[in-house]
Protein backbone atom coordinates (compact mmCIF):
# COMPACT_ATOMS: atom_id res chain seq x y z
CA UNK A 1 0.00 0.00 0.00
CA UNK A 2 2.88 2.31 0.88
CA UNK A 3 4.58 1.41 -2.36
CA UNK A 4 1.36 2.12 -4.25
CA UNK A 5 1.10 5.55 -2.61
CA UNK A 6 4.75 6.17 -3.51
CA UNK A 7 3.99 5.41 -7.15
CA UNK A 8 0.97 7.74 -7.17
CA UNK A 9 3.07 10.45 -5.51
CA UNK A 10 5.72 9.94 -8.17
CA UNK A 11 3.13 10.52 -10.91
CA UNK A 12 2.05 13.77 -9.31
CA UNK A 13 5.66 14.87 -8.82
CA UNK A 14 6.51 14.09 -12.45
CA UNK A 15 3.50 16.09 -13.62
CA UNK A 16 4.46 18.96 -11.34
CA UNK A 17 8.12 19.10 -12.40
CA UNK A 18 7.66 18.09 -16.02
CA UNK A 19 5.15 20.84 -16.86
CA UNK A 20 2.43 18.25 -17.36
CA UNK A 21 0.34 19.85 -14.66
CA UNK A 22 0.19 23.38 -16.05
CA UNK A 23 -0.09 22.64 -19.73
CA UNK A 24 -3.69 21.30 -19.69
CA UNK A 25 -4.75 24.06 -17.28
CA UNK A 26 -3.27 26.79 -19.46
CA UNK A 27 -4.82 25.25 -22.57
CA UNK A 28 -8.19 25.02 -20.85
CA UNK A 29 -8.11 28.61 -19.69
CA UNK A 30 -6.84 29.79 -23.07
CA UNK A 31 -9.94 28.33 -24.71
CA UNK A 32 -12.13 30.03 -22.12
CA UNK A 33 -10.33 33.31 -22.79
CA UNK A 34 -10.50 33.09 -26.57
CA UNK A 35 -14.09 31.92 -26.92
CA UNK A 36 -15.73 35.30 -26.08
CA UNK A 37 -13.54 36.92 -28.75
CA UNK A 38 -15.14 34.68 -31.34
CA UNK A 39 -18.76 35.07 -30.29
CA UNK A 40 -18.63 38.67 -29.27
CA UNK A 41 -19.77 40.00 -25.89
CA UNK A 42 -23.30 38.62 -26.23
CA UNK A 43 -24.01 37.58 -22.65
CA UNK A 44 -26.98 35.38 -23.44
CA UNK A 45 -25.08 33.50 -26.16
CA UNK A 46 -22.04 32.98 -23.92
CA UNK A 47 -24.22 31.71 -21.12
CA UNK A 48 -25.90 29.26 -23.48
CA UNK A 49 -22.77 27.91 -25.23
CA UNK A 50 -19.97 28.55 -22.72
CA UNK A 51 -20.50 25.39 -20.70
CA UNK A 52 -20.30 23.24 -23.83
CA UNK A 53 -17.07 24.90 -24.89
CA UNK A 54 -15.52 24.15 -21.50
CA UNK A 55 -16.56 20.52 -21.94
CA UNK A 56 -14.82 20.34 -25.31
CA UNK A 57 -11.75 22.08 -23.90
CA UNK A 58 -11.59 19.56 -21.04
CA UNK A 59 -11.80 16.63 -23.46
CA UNK A 60 -9.05 18.00 -25.67
CA UNK A 61 -6.86 18.92 -22.69
CA UNK A 62 -6.87 15.19 -21.89
CA UNK A 63 -4.62 14.64 -24.88
CA UNK A 64 -1.88 16.98 -23.71
CA UNK A 65 -0.18 14.83 -21.06
CA UNK A 66 -0.38 11.60 -23.11
CA UNK A 67 3.17 11.55 -24.43
CA UNK A 68 4.80 11.78 -21.05
CA UNK A 69 2.59 9.28 -19.24
CA UNK A 70 3.94 5.91 -20.34
CA UNK A 71 6.70 6.22 -22.93
CA UNK A 72 9.39 7.84 -20.72
CA UNK A 73 8.81 5.19 -18.04
CA UNK A 74 9.06 2.39 -20.56
CA UNK A 75 12.25 3.79 -22.09
CA UNK A 76 13.84 4.37 -18.69
CA UNK A 77 13.09 0.80 -17.62
CA UNK A 78 10.83 1.93 -14.75
CA UNK A 79 7.97 -0.30 -15.97
CA UNK A 80 10.32 -3.29 -16.17
CA UNK A 81 11.52 -2.67 -12.64
CA UNK A 82 7.94 -2.55 -11.36
CA UNK A 83 7.02 -5.75 -13.20
CA UNK A 84 10.14 -7.38 -11.77
CA UNK A 85 8.94 -6.53 -8.26
CA UNK A 86 5.70 -8.39 -8.89
CA UNK A 87 3.50 -5.42 -9.73
CA UNK A 88 0.67 -6.35 -12.05
CA UNK A 89 0.31 -4.08 -15.05
CA UNK A 90 -3.24 -3.28 -13.95
CA UNK A 91 -1.96 -2.03 -10.61
CA UNK A 92 0.67 0.15 -12.30
CA UNK A 93 -2.06 1.53 -14.57
CA UNK A 94 -4.32 2.18 -11.58
CA UNK A 95 -1.56 4.11 -9.82
CA UNK A 96 -1.01 6.17 -12.94
CA UNK A 97 -4.72 6.88 -13.32
CA UNK A 98 -5.02 7.98 -9.69
CA UNK A 99 -1.92 10.11 -10.22
CA UNK A 100 -3.66 11.68 -13.20
CA UNK A 101 -6.75 12.40 -11.13
CA UNK A 102 -4.56 14.43 -8.80
CA UNK A 103 -2.32 15.97 -11.45
CA UNK A 104 -4.88 16.57 -14.19
CA UNK A 105 -8.50 16.22 -13.05
CA UNK A 106 -8.30 18.28 -9.86
CA UNK A 107 -6.36 21.22 -11.36
CA UNK A 108 -8.79 21.29 -14.29
CA UNK A 109 -11.74 21.30 -11.92
CA UNK A 110 -10.25 24.25 -10.07
CA UNK A 111 -9.55 25.98 -13.36
CA UNK A 112 -13.22 25.56 -14.27
CA UNK A 113 -14.13 28.09 -11.61
CA UNK A 114 -11.81 30.60 -13.28
CA UNK A 115 -12.82 29.54 -16.79
CA UNK A 116 -16.53 29.93 -16.17
CA UNK A 117 -15.89 33.43 -14.81
CA UNK A 118 -13.92 34.28 -17.95
CA UNK A 119 -16.80 33.14 -20.13
CA UNK A 120 -19.37 34.71 -17.87
CA UNK A 121 -21.34 31.57 -17.11
CA UNK A 122 -24.35 32.08 -14.86
CA UNK A 123 -23.60 31.00 -11.31
CA UNK A 124 -26.43 28.50 -11.32
CA UNK A 125 -24.73 26.65 -14.20
CA UNK A 126 -21.31 26.57 -12.53
CA UNK A 127 -22.46 24.05 -9.95
CA UNK A 128 -23.85 21.71 -12.62
CA UNK A 129 -20.75 22.12 -14.76
CA UNK A 130 -18.45 21.33 -11.83
CA UNK A 131 -20.48 18.27 -10.87
CA UNK A 132 -20.54 17.00 -14.45
CA UNK A 133 -16.80 17.52 -14.93
CA UNK A 134 -16.06 15.96 -11.53
CA UNK A 135 -17.85 12.84 -12.78
CA UNK A 136 -16.20 12.82 -16.19
CA UNK A 137 -12.62 13.79 -15.35
CA UNK A 138 -11.68 10.49 -13.65
CA UNK A 139 -12.86 8.74 -16.82
CA UNK A 140 -10.79 11.12 -18.92
CA UNK A 141 -7.79 10.41 -16.66
CA UNK A 142 -8.31 6.70 -17.23
CA UNK A 143 -8.59 7.22 -20.97
CA UNK A 144 -5.43 9.32 -21.13
CA UNK A 145 -3.41 6.58 -19.41
CA UNK A 146 -4.99 3.90 -21.60
CA UNK A 147 -4.30 5.81 -24.80
CA UNK A 148 -0.77 6.61 -23.63
CA UNK A 149 -0.15 2.90 -23.02
CA UNK A 150 -1.63 1.95 -26.40
CA UNK A 151 0.36 4.50 -28.40
CA UNK A 152 3.65 4.47 -26.45
CA UNK A 153 6.52 4.14 -28.89
CA UNK A 154 4.43 4.60 -32.02
CA UNK A 155 5.32 7.43 -34.35
CA UNK A 156 2.65 10.11 -34.44
CA UNK A 157 1.42 8.97 -31.04
CA UNK A 158 -0.36 12.20 -30.20
CA UNK A 159 -2.25 12.36 -33.50
CA UNK A 160 -3.27 8.73 -33.07
CA UNK A 161 -4.22 9.53 -29.49
CA UNK A 162 -6.64 12.16 -30.72
CA UNK A 163 -8.24 9.70 -33.11
CA UNK A 164 -8.65 7.16 -30.32
CA UNK A 165 -9.94 9.60 -27.75
CA UNK A 166 -12.63 11.38 -29.73
CA UNK A 167 -14.97 8.44 -30.44
CA UNK A 168 -14.72 7.07 -26.90
CA UNK A 169 -15.50 10.43 -25.34
CA UNK A 170 -18.57 11.17 -27.48
CA UNK A 171 -20.99 9.66 -24.89
CA UNK A 172 -19.32 11.67 -22.14
CA UNK A 173 -19.64 14.81 -24.20
CA UNK A 174 -23.29 14.20 -25.14
CA UNK A 175 -24.40 13.49 -21.57
CA UNK A 176 -22.09 16.19 -20.22
CA UNK A 177 -23.60 18.80 -22.50
CA UNK A 178 -27.01 17.42 -21.64
CA UNK A 179 -26.49 18.27 -17.99
CA UNK A 180 -26.27 21.94 -18.98
CA UNK A 181 -29.87 21.95 -20.21
CA UNK A 182 -32.88 23.08 -18.21
CA UNK A 183 -33.45 19.69 -16.64
CA UNK A 184 -30.04 18.08 -15.94
CA UNK A 185 -31.21 15.14 -13.81
CA UNK A 186 -31.38 12.32 -16.37
CA UNK A 187 -28.30 13.42 -18.27
CA UNK A 188 -26.33 13.58 -15.02
CA UNK A 189 -27.29 10.00 -14.20
CA UNK A 190 -26.32 8.76 -17.64
CA UNK A 191 -23.08 10.74 -17.44
CA UNK A 192 -22.29 9.20 -14.06
CA UNK A 193 -22.96 5.69 -15.39
CA UNK A 194 -20.87 6.18 -18.53
CA UNK A 195 -18.02 7.82 -16.65
CA UNK A 196 -18.03 5.11 -14.01
CA UNK A 197 -17.91 2.37 -16.63
CA UNK A 198 -14.99 4.01 -18.45
CA UNK A 199 -13.12 4.70 -15.20
CA UNK A 200 -13.59 1.14 -13.98
CA UNK A 201 -12.53 -0.47 -17.25
CA UNK A 202 -9.55 1.73 -17.99
CA UNK A 203 -7.06 0.10 -15.57
CA UNK A 204 -7.64 -3.24 -17.31
CA UNK A 205 -7.37 -1.79 -20.80
CA UNK A 206 -4.27 0.20 -19.89
CA UNK A 207 -2.78 -2.80 -18.08
CA UNK A 208 -3.28 -5.03 -21.11
CA UNK A 209 -1.67 -2.39 -23.31
CA UNK A 210 1.30 -2.14 -20.95
CA UNK A 211 1.74 -5.91 -21.01
CA UNK A 212 1.48 -6.07 -24.79
CA UNK A 213 4.09 -3.33 -25.11
CA UNK A 214 6.73 -5.14 -23.08
CA UNK A 215 9.46 -6.58 -25.27
CA UNK B 1 7.81 -10.91 -3.10
CA UNK B 2 9.08 -13.96 -1.18
CA UNK B 3 9.23 -13.99 2.59
CA UNK B 4 12.36 -13.72 4.72
CA UNK B 5 12.27 -17.42 5.50
CA UNK B 6 12.46 -18.29 1.81
CA UNK B 7 14.67 -21.20 0.83
CA UNK B 8 18.10 -20.55 -0.63
CA UNK B 9 17.97 -18.70 -3.91
CA UNK B 10 18.16 -20.80 -7.03
CA UNK B 11 17.52 -20.52 -10.73
CA UNK B 12 16.52 -23.45 -12.89
CA UNK B 13 16.23 -22.79 -16.59
CA UNK B 14 15.19 -26.03 -18.22
CA UNK B 15 15.46 -26.65 -21.94
CA UNK B 16 14.19 -23.21 -22.85
CA UNK B 17 13.48 -21.88 -26.32
CA UNK B 18 12.52 -18.32 -27.10
CA UNK B 19 11.15 -16.90 -30.33
CA UNK B 20 11.20 -13.11 -30.62
CA UNK B 21 9.94 -11.39 -33.71
CA UNK B 22 9.86 -14.62 -35.75
CA UNK B 23 13.46 -15.34 -34.85
CA UNK B 24 14.68 -18.19 -32.69
CA UNK B 25 16.82 -16.44 -30.09
CA UNK B 26 17.43 -19.23 -27.62
CA UNK B 27 17.10 -22.97 -28.09
CA UNK B 28 17.53 -25.92 -25.75
CA UNK B 29 19.10 -23.76 -23.08
CA UNK B 30 19.54 -25.27 -19.65
CA UNK B 31 21.12 -23.32 -16.81
CA UNK B 32 21.12 -24.12 -13.14
CA UNK B 33 22.33 -21.73 -10.49
CA UNK B 34 22.49 -22.34 -6.79
CA UNK B 35 23.20 -20.09 -3.85
CA UNK B 36 26.71 -18.66 -4.17
CA UNK B 37 27.03 -19.12 -7.94
CA UNK B 38 28.37 -16.50 -10.28
CA UNK B 39 27.30 -17.24 -13.82
CA UNK B 40 29.08 -15.42 -16.55
CA UNK B 41 26.98 -15.47 -19.68
CA UNK B 42 29.16 -14.82 -22.69
CA UNK B 43 28.54 -14.78 -26.39
CA UNK B 44 28.47 -12.73 -29.52
CA UNK B 45 26.09 -9.79 -29.95
CA UNK B 46 22.54 -10.95 -30.40
CA UNK B 47 23.09 -14.45 -29.09
CA UNK B 48 20.36 -13.97 -26.48
CA UNK B 49 22.23 -12.89 -23.34
CA UNK B 50 19.81 -10.08 -22.53
CA UNK B 51 16.90 -12.31 -23.51
CA UNK B 52 18.05 -14.89 -20.97
CA UNK B 53 18.24 -12.26 -18.22
CA UNK B 54 14.79 -10.88 -19.08
CA UNK B 55 13.40 -14.43 -19.10
CA UNK B 56 14.70 -15.11 -15.62
CA UNK B 57 13.39 -11.73 -14.48
CA UNK B 58 9.94 -12.78 -15.70
CA UNK B 59 9.71 -9.93 -18.21
CA UNK B 60 9.57 -12.32 -21.16
CA UNK B 61 7.90 -15.64 -21.59
CA UNK B 62 9.62 -18.72 -22.94
CA UNK B 63 8.16 -20.27 -26.05
CA UNK B 64 9.09 -23.70 -24.71
CA UNK B 65 10.69 -25.05 -21.57
CA UNK B 66 10.41 -23.83 -18.01
CA UNK B 67 12.07 -21.27 -15.79
CA UNK B 68 12.02 -21.31 -12.02
CA UNK B 69 13.66 -18.61 -9.96
CA UNK B 70 13.58 -18.77 -6.18
CA UNK B 71 14.40 -15.58 -4.36
CA UNK B 72 14.07 -11.88 -4.99
CA UNK B 73 15.51 -10.63 -8.24
CA UNK B 74 17.19 -7.34 -9.12
CA UNK B 75 17.98 -6.38 -12.68
CA UNK B 76 20.37 -3.82 -14.11
CA UNK B 77 20.16 -3.64 -17.87
CA UNK B 78 20.87 -0.85 -20.33
CA UNK B 79 18.06 1.24 -18.78
CA UNK B 80 19.12 3.06 -15.66
CA UNK B 81 15.50 3.11 -14.33
CA UNK B 82 16.15 6.16 -12.16
CA UNK B 83 14.14 9.37 -12.46
CA UNK B 84 16.26 11.80 -14.45
CA UNK B 85 15.17 14.88 -12.54
CA UNK B 86 15.87 13.49 -9.09
CA UNK B 87 19.24 13.45 -7.38
CA UNK B 88 21.02 10.10 -7.38
CA UNK B 89 20.21 9.65 -3.70
CA UNK B 90 16.50 10.45 -4.07
CA UNK B 91 16.15 8.32 -7.19
CA UNK B 92 17.74 5.36 -5.41
CA UNK B 93 15.54 6.01 -2.40
CA UNK B 94 12.40 5.52 -4.53
CA UNK B 95 13.35 1.92 -5.29
CA UNK B 96 14.94 1.26 -1.91
CA UNK B 97 11.67 2.29 -0.22
CA UNK B 98 9.77 0.06 -2.59
CA UNK B 99 12.07 -2.84 -1.73
CA UNK B 100 11.89 -2.06 1.97
CA UNK B 101 15.66 -1.56 2.08
CA UNK B 102 17.13 0.38 4.97
CA UNK B 103 18.88 3.74 4.73
CA UNK B 104 22.09 1.95 5.70
CA UNK B 105 21.80 -0.41 2.76
CA UNK B 106 21.30 2.55 0.47
CA UNK B 107 24.29 4.39 1.93
CA UNK B 108 26.43 1.28 1.62
CA UNK B 109 25.39 0.85 -2.00
CA UNK B 110 26.35 4.43 -2.76
CA UNK B 111 29.70 3.91 -1.04
CA UNK B 112 30.33 0.59 -2.82
CA UNK B 113 29.90 2.25 -6.19
CA UNK B 114 31.83 5.38 -5.08
CA UNK B 115 28.79 7.59 -5.65
CA UNK B 116 28.79 9.62 -2.42
CA UNK B 117 30.24 12.65 -4.17
CA UNK B 118 27.49 12.40 -6.79
CA UNK B 119 24.64 11.69 -4.35
CA UNK B 120 23.17 15.17 -4.70
CA UNK B 121 23.63 15.43 -8.47
CA UNK B 122 20.50 14.98 -10.63
CA UNK B 123 20.59 11.72 -12.57
CA UNK B 124 20.31 13.51 -15.93
CA UNK B 125 23.76 15.09 -15.44
CA UNK B 126 25.57 11.77 -14.95
CA UNK B 127 28.00 10.44 -17.53
CA UNK B 128 27.56 7.00 -19.12
CA UNK B 129 29.80 5.29 -16.60
CA UNK B 130 28.28 7.15 -13.68
CA UNK B 131 24.78 6.15 -14.79
CA UNK B 132 25.91 2.54 -14.98
CA UNK B 133 27.30 2.80 -11.46
CA UNK B 134 24.02 4.32 -10.24
CA UNK B 135 22.01 1.48 -11.76
CA UNK B 136 24.35 -1.06 -10.15
CA UNK B 137 23.94 0.79 -6.83
CA UNK B 138 20.18 0.34 -7.27
CA UNK B 139 20.74 -3.42 -7.49
CA UNK B 140 23.09 -3.39 -4.49
CA UNK B 141 20.61 -1.41 -2.36
CA UNK B 142 17.73 -3.74 -3.24
CA UNK B 143 19.17 -6.56 -1.09
CA UNK B 144 17.81 -8.99 -3.67
CA UNK B 145 19.05 -12.58 -3.68
CA UNK B 146 19.54 -12.79 -7.42
CA UNK B 147 21.36 -10.13 -9.37
CA UNK B 148 20.91 -10.01 -13.12
CA UNK B 149 23.52 -7.69 -14.61
CA UNK B 150 23.42 -6.99 -18.32
CA UNK B 151 26.75 -5.70 -19.60
CA UNK B 152 27.55 -4.13 -16.23
CA UNK B 153 31.14 -3.35 -17.19
CA UNK B 154 30.22 -1.20 -20.18
CA UNK B 155 31.39 2.36 -19.70
CA UNK B 156 33.04 1.70 -16.36
CA UNK B 157 36.60 2.86 -15.67
CA UNK B 158 39.07 0.34 -14.26
CA UNK B 159 38.59 1.47 -10.66
CA UNK B 160 34.82 1.04 -10.98
CA UNK B 161 35.29 -2.37 -12.64
CA UNK B 162 37.31 -3.44 -9.61
CA UNK B 163 34.56 -2.18 -7.28
CA UNK B 164 31.95 -4.10 -9.26
CA UNK B 165 34.11 -7.25 -9.19
CA UNK B 166 34.33 -6.89 -5.44
CA UNK B 167 30.57 -6.35 -5.04
CA UNK B 168 29.75 -9.40 -7.19
CA UNK B 169 32.21 -11.61 -5.32
CA UNK B 170 30.91 -10.40 -1.95
CA UNK B 171 27.29 -11.04 -2.97
CA UNK B 172 28.09 -14.58 -4.08
CA UNK B 173 30.08 -15.18 -0.89
CA UNK B 174 27.00 -14.32 1.19
CA UNK B 175 24.89 -16.85 -0.69
CA UNK B 176 23.50 -14.74 -3.48
CA UNK B 177 23.40 -15.54 -7.17
CA UNK B 178 24.85 -13.26 -9.81
CA UNK B 179 24.25 -13.60 -13.52
CA UNK B 180 26.53 -11.39 -15.55
CA UNK B 181 25.95 -11.01 -19.27
CA UNK B 182 29.10 -9.66 -20.85
CA UNK B 183 31.01 -9.98 -24.06
CA UNK B 184 34.41 -9.93 -22.40
CA UNK B 185 36.03 -12.79 -20.46
CA UNK B 186 35.37 -12.88 -16.73
CA UNK B 187 37.56 -10.58 -14.66
CA UNK B 188 36.79 -12.31 -11.39
CA UNK B 189 37.27 -15.71 -9.86
CA UNK B 190 34.57 -17.75 -11.53
CA UNK B 191 35.33 -21.05 -9.87
CA UNK B 192 31.62 -21.49 -9.15
CA UNK B 193 30.53 -20.40 -12.53
CA UNK B 194 29.46 -21.75 -15.82
CA UNK B 195 30.46 -20.04 -19.00
CA UNK B 196 27.85 -20.11 -21.71
CA UNK B 197 29.01 -19.46 -25.20
CA UNK B 198 26.33 -19.78 -27.80
CA UNK B 199 27.42 -17.94 -30.87
CA UNK B 200 25.50 -20.31 -33.15
CA UNK B 201 22.14 -19.79 -31.45
CA UNK B 202 20.49 -18.12 -34.43
CA UNK B 203 20.29 -21.35 -36.39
Amino acid sequence: MKAFAALVAREVRLAWTGGGLWLPVIFYLAVATLFPFVTGPDKALLARTGGGILWIAALLATLLPIERLILPDRQAGILDQLALRGWSDELVATAKIIGQIFAFALPLLLATVVGSALIGLPEAQLGTLLLGLALALPALSGLSVTIAALTAGLSGASALGGLLLVPITIPLLIFGAGTLSENPGNAMQLLAATALAITALSPFAAGAALRAGRT
Amino acid sequence: MSSRQAPLPSIIVDNVAVIRGNRLVLRGLTVTARSGDIIWVRGANGCGKSTLLRLIAGLLYATAGSIKAEGRIALADENVALDANLTVEKALMFWADMDGASADARGAALADMDLQALAQVPVRFLSTGQRKRASIARVLASKADIWLLDEPYNGLDSASCARLDQAITAHAATGGIVLVAAHQPPSINVAHSLILDRPEADA
